[in-house]
């Protein structure tokens, strides 16, 4: 048995210390410490409903080993909808525009779609298909979905959101 | 939970200097670099790797991450990751096919953990970064205790997750030369939907003068053991005038080349066929974006 390793990173803004063994996915250390709006779906990289940003940067838990994330910052979905004025925003378009059937691959969708805005994104319907092209939905048919994201990228484009 | 946990146990270490990664290759048994994990961690939770032992982290040396301008061409280190490739201007401008072959790589996510040198290392006879490298000439270098070589990416692969690689030896980047001027790049890829893993590829690069072919260099994914540099074709279209027939024929010709196998993505037969078509496609494209006229 390995020995465990202690690791410090910020989630969602709070400094937290895991003590994980280096095995461990990121996905799995969110898990066991409560971060439960961090899903867990195919666990091998294909449908991102763990995304969660790294840094940053969407990133899939599940292939991310919490013994490299030493330093480094986390944000769920749950953590961005009560910080980041520009995800719950997304979060709500969400709820409008009936993007959520079972709801599993939401926190997912919508971390790519913070993503996708914050980097830049434009209210363009095949660039934001793109951007969420690394996660399954399998109830929607995803034209809801791009309709949230659209959404708000039209109310960033029209100022309405900073 | 899921049970999808990764089977071994292992110790992990993520050194902060290029010889401190050196020596750890050096001394430890049954190591396995980590840059960008998606393919190792699928791997290890798969079960595939039942030796691996250690798991050296290299993304704790900067030096790893970068991507630099040379005297004459780019060097993309081996911690860069696919994101930041390919929206890297001078990748953009100079060598489109790369950036191409890059995008039609799995999703935005997976690009932004992922690097060019894991592409490599995988040694997977699909791997779509690959083709594009070899394409431009494109040189692999590494460094082991024992100090440091380069090879050609073309010579690079053995078989299948088999590369020339040693025992204790890092991939450290891959150079790629300047292109020079009148080039034309295509990059085409079959697959179920874009993100997928590709069923077959093909990357053409050319130089144009005039309305001939100056040079020519094209590359498979998923026809062989491993990803196929077509020299004698790309050799044999040198000096000719390009036209609709000439890149007819040459595709007709490709399949005395291939040895495509069928696995459950698609059939060796499908192969065969579509490796005609995608070729000419190829060849024509990379013409027209050369300047060139049909």
């Amino acid at each position: 048995m390995c020995d465990k390793i202690k690791i410090n990173l910020v989630v969602n803004g709070e400094p937290v210390t895991f003590e994980v063994q280096p095995h461990v996915s990121l996905l799995r250390a969110l898990r066991d410490n409560y971060y439960y709006d961090v899903k867990c779906g195919c666990e091998e990289g294909d449908c991102g409903t763990c995304t969660v940003l790294l840094d940053g940067i969407a990133t899939k838990s599940c292939i991310t080993l919490a013994a490299a994330c030493e330093g480094h910052e986390v944000w769920t979905d749950k953590g961005l909808g009560y910080n980041d004025a520009l995800a719950a925003r997304l979060q709500a378009a969400f709820v409008e525009c009936g993007s959520i059937q079972c709801g599993f691959c939401s926190p997912g969708m919508i971390v790519a779609g913070v993503h996708y805005l914050k980097h830049g994104g434009k209210a363009d319907r095949r660039a934001i298909k793109r951007s969420i092209s690394g996660n399954l939905c399998r109830c929607t048919g995803y034209v809801k979905i791009v309709d949230a994201i659209y959404k708000v990228a039209q109310e960033i484009e029209r100022g309405a959101l900073a | 939970m899921n049970t999808k946990i990764l089977e071994n146990e292992f110790e992990y270490s993520k050194p902060g200097s290029l010889e401190e990664v050196l020596e750890t290759l050096a001394t430890k048994q049954n190591v396995r670099i980590f840059a960008g994990g998606t393919d190792l961690i699928v791997k290890l939770k798969l079960g595939a790797l039942p030796d691996m032992e250690h798991m050296l982290d290299i993304n704790g040396v900067e030096e790893l991450g970068k991507i630099e301008t040379r005297a004459d061409g780019l060097e993309i280190f081996a911690g860069a990751k696919l994101w930041s490739i390919e929206s890297d201007r001078r990748v953009e401008e100079n060598y489109p096919a790369l950036r191409e072959a890059i995008q039609a790589m799995a999703s935005i996510s997976v690009r932004n953990m992922a690097t060019l040198g894991g592409n490599f290392c995988n040694a997977s006879p699909v791997a779509d970064a690959v083709g594009p490298v070899m394409c431009y000439g494109g040189k692999v270098r590494m460094q082991s205790k024992r100090g440091a070589r380069e090879v050609n990416a073309v010579d690079f692969f053995l078989a299948p997750g088999v590369s020339v690689l040693e025992k204790g030896e890092l991939l450290t980047s891959v150079y790629l030369p300047a292109p020079k001027a009148h080039t034309g790049h295509a990059f085409v890829k079959m697959g179920r939907v874009k993100s997928d893993i590709a069923k077959i590829s093909i990357t053409a690069v050319l130089e144009r003068e005039g309305d001939r072919i100056a040079s020519c260099r094209l590359a498979m994914g998923s026809v062989a053991a491993r990803p196929l540099f077509l020299k004698a074709i790309g050799e044999g279209l040198a000096g000719k005038a390009m036209t609709e027939a000439l890149a007819q024929e040459t595709a007709q010709n490709i399949s005395d080349f291939i040895k495509p196998i069928g696995d459950n993505r698609t059939t060796a037969e499908y192969r065969t066929d579509v490796a005609k078509v995608i070729a000419r496609d190829a060849l024509v494209s990379a013409w027209k974006n050369s300047g060139g006229t049909l």
